[in-house]
């Protein structure tokens, strides 16, 4: 089409064009800004620490590559993936209502518990298939009922549930390494643990890989949850609630319920992952003590994420990857693993950072300074110049 | 109950109530001023590991604790940099402070010092003149300390803490604190600086956190070990919660909840061993949600508690 034959308003139908063409362009630039530069500038500082420690930063992460992803390790980390996607989601749910469920490690230990508490028998007394489905309820419902816990004394009380889910989750710990030491112990070792569940017993691979088919309840559950937020009544109260409970209350939603109910399914959420992992082929036991505390490293991806389930994959992807490799990494390079935590608190830190220049940006603000700004722009001008302009 | 049992519960709760002290002191400044510093457990692990190095290469506890001082006091720096002047969310700041702190603290110990663990000598305690010859409260049992036989630290902590119930009841400082966290706006706009006032709070914090930390690894555990707090900073979170900012109750309840993590070590030195290790170690935490319940209602916090303040906004 020539310019001669458009219509009189077709420039400015192709400038919005143009101008919505920048702006999506722009948004993905800010998206990718603001999700991949803190964890870039996050494994940057961590290799200086690195350095400072006297580790090759370089060897370091190529290592976290070497184990986490090439030669078939991928896989691994895929298996990995799992519990940590499913904590995901179900600190996702809670968070977009604006309510801090920090208890996922006593919750993820609690059930883990049960699940390799009961397993060993349930498996040998029922169908495998109906086994796994039970032990998956078993420890939701484990998680939930001691989420149900701090959930409901924020809806009656009002009390803060950043403190009672840090309580309950200490207290989780201590009942869940009671139980592995004492009526879950297995009777014919010494060692503090679970009797194992035997191979065979376990959740099947998926054809042709090794991983374990709970991945596949992983993706699952992220579409359900992904749907029920951006799709439903519940998921628009969760949303309102969050942004402004008094609104929340003045359209008549009913806040207590409302709250008890992220809770729960937060909850449930966590303590399927504990099922998940305590079920797939490279455990079926616990070990009082040893119970991995995957919640805290899952929090800084799903504030990258936005709240938002679909994005949070991609991110737990990553960090599968690099907690699978960094741990071998970290033995190879005499550290401990506890590096990883410094990098995640780090991410945080970024994130918060680059956040908020983010935003001074959306007010029109920039990342210069106004005077510095001004000399960049126009170095050649005279000031007289610059202000009459 | 034996005297062994007494004496050690009673002054075992001072020795694990005293950290705490120290660091709910802290908390309530800066609740009071407004801040809630969720990274106070990463602030007292970073305060007891560069206790720890102080009194290890200092070969003095007093070096120890100003290291302890000053290294909680860095991670306040970043708390007070990010949440006070840039107004950044409080909770996500404070939880990477708390990671952070937890994981270089732990990767630090292990990579100087995991084949040799050097351990700090007991450190010295004062008798209190004519107090020390009360039995159980006073004389020593199976050199068992008792509690008028306790570090000095100890003694200052508790006069600090009256010094500090009479800046916030009857000094500029305490009324300004008490505004920023109540009104800011009216702080603002009586012209005193509420970003000053909120820096100051949060780094008071970060230096008591880290002086319950240095104490904890140099008094308490006689060594550093990665985790050494085990949620301590959040349990004084709560225990200026409940306390409703007021140092005096801060010390009431430290050293309630002392007691409840000192149980264990007395009930094992009364020769009660059948107790798993797991419950013993829950309690307090059981003691702080069954304290929560029953006095959930009469914890306060300040209106503007975890709220950023920005200048004009509404």
């Amino acid at each position: 089409m020539s310019d001669a034959q458009l219509p009189i308003e077709a420039p400015l139908r192709q400038a919005r064009f143009q101008d919505t063409g920048l702006r999506w362009g722009s948004r993905l630039a800010d998206v990718v800004i603001r999700s991949i530069v803190p964890v870039v500038l996050a494994l940057v500082a961590g290799g200086i620490l690195l350095l400072a420690l006297g580790v090759n930063p370089l060897t370091f992460y190529s290592d976290v590559w070497k184990y986490g992803v090439s030669d078939g390790n991928w896989q691994q980390s895929a298996v990995t993936m799992v519990p940590l996607l499913l904590i995901a989601v179900g600190l996702i749910v809670v968070f977009r209502a604006n309510l801090w469920n920090l208890g996922y490690n006593g919750q993820f230990a609690l059930a883990a518990a049960f699940v390799a508490g009961f397993g060993p028998s349930l498996v040998q007394d029922v169908p495998l298939w109906f086994a796994f489905v039970l032990l998956f309820l078993l420890a939701a419902a484990v998680g939930a009922g001691w989420a149900f816990v701090p959930g409901f004394l924020k809806a009656r009380y009002g009390t803060n549930e950043i403190i009672t889910t840090l309580m309950m989750s200490f207290i989780g710990i201590d009942l869940a390494d009671y139980l592995i030491k004492g009526q879950f112990q297995d009777p014919a070792i010494q060692t503090p643990q679970t009797e194992a569940i035997p191979l065979d017993k376990l959740l099947p691979p998926i054809p042709g890989t090794s991983i374990d088919v709970s991945l596949l309840v992983a993706f699952t559950a992220v579409l359900v949850v992904h749907y029920v937020l951006t799709r439903t009544a519940f998921g628009l109260r969760l949303h309102v609630l969050g942004a402004n409970p008094k609104a929340a209350r003045h359209v008549g939603i009913k806040l207590p319920q409302l709250t008890i109910a992220a809770f729960v399914i937060s909850g449930a959420l966590i303590g399927m992952a504990a099922a998940a992992y305590v079920l797939s082929p490279f455990w079926g036991y616990v070990r009082a003590d040893q119970i991995p505390t995957y919640g805290d490293s899952i929090i800084p991806f799903v504030f990258l994420a936005r709240l938002n389930a679909l994005a949070v994959v991609p991110f737990v992807a990553f960090y599968a990857v690099l907690s699978t490799g960094g741990d071998f990494a970290a033995s190879q390079a005499n550290l401990p693993t506890d590096f990883l935590l410094v990098l995640v608190g780090l991410i945080l830190l970024f994130m918060t950072i680059i956040e908020y220049l983010g935003r001074r940006r959306e007010l029109g603000g920039s990342y210069v300074p106004a005077g510095l700004r001004q000399s960049l722009r126009s170095p050649l001008r005279k000031p007289a110049e610059a202000e009459a302009e | 109950m034996s005297q062994l049992f007494w004496t050690t519960v009673i002054a075992g709760g001072l020795l694990a109530g005293t950290p705490l002290m120290f660091t709910a002191l802290g908390e309530s400044i800066s609740e009071r001023a407004g801040v809630l510093n969720i990274g106070l457990e990463g602030m007292m692990l970073v305060g007891a590991y560069c206790g720890y190095l102080g009194a290890h290469y200092g070969h003095s506890i007093w070096v120890g604790y100003l290291t302890g001082i000053l290294g909680g006091m860095s991670g306040a720096l970043i708390m007070a940099v990010l949440c006070v002047r840039l107004g950044l969310d409080q909770i996500v700041v404070g939880i990477a402070i708390t990671l952070a702190g937890e994981g270089i603290t732990s990767v630090l110990y292990q990579n100087q010092f995991s084949s040799t663990q050097p351990r700090l000598g007991a450190a010295p305690s004062n008798p209190i003149p004519l107090l020390d010859q009360i039995p159980i409260l006073g004389k020593p049992v199976n050199g068992q300390a008792p509690l008028f036989s306790q570090p000095l630290i100890v003694y200052l902590g508790l006069a600090f803490a009256a010094v500090l119930a009479w800046i916030f009841r009857s000094t500029n400082i305490g009324l300004n604190l008490r505004a920023a966290g109540e009104k800011p706006e009216a702080l603002d706009a009586a012209g005193v600086s509420v970003v000053a006032t909120r820096t100051f709070a949060v780094l008071s914090t970060g230096a008591l956190a880290g002086l319950g930390g240095a104490y904890l690894s140099i008094v308490g555990a006689g060594g550093f070990q990665p985790f050494l707090t085990q949620g301590q900073g959040f349990m004084a979170i709560v225990i200026a919660m409940l306390a409703r900012g007021r140092p005096l109750g801060v010390v009431v309840a430290s050293f309630f909840f002392g007691i409840t993590i000192s149980l264990g070590t007395a009930l094992q030195a009364a020769g009660v061993t059948d107790i798993p290790d797991n419950l013993i170690h829950a309690l307090p935490f059981v003691a702080i949600i069954l304290a929560l319940i029953l006095f959930a209602r009469r914890s306060y916090l300040p209106p503007a508690l975890a709220l950023p303040y920005v200048r004009g906004a509404r």
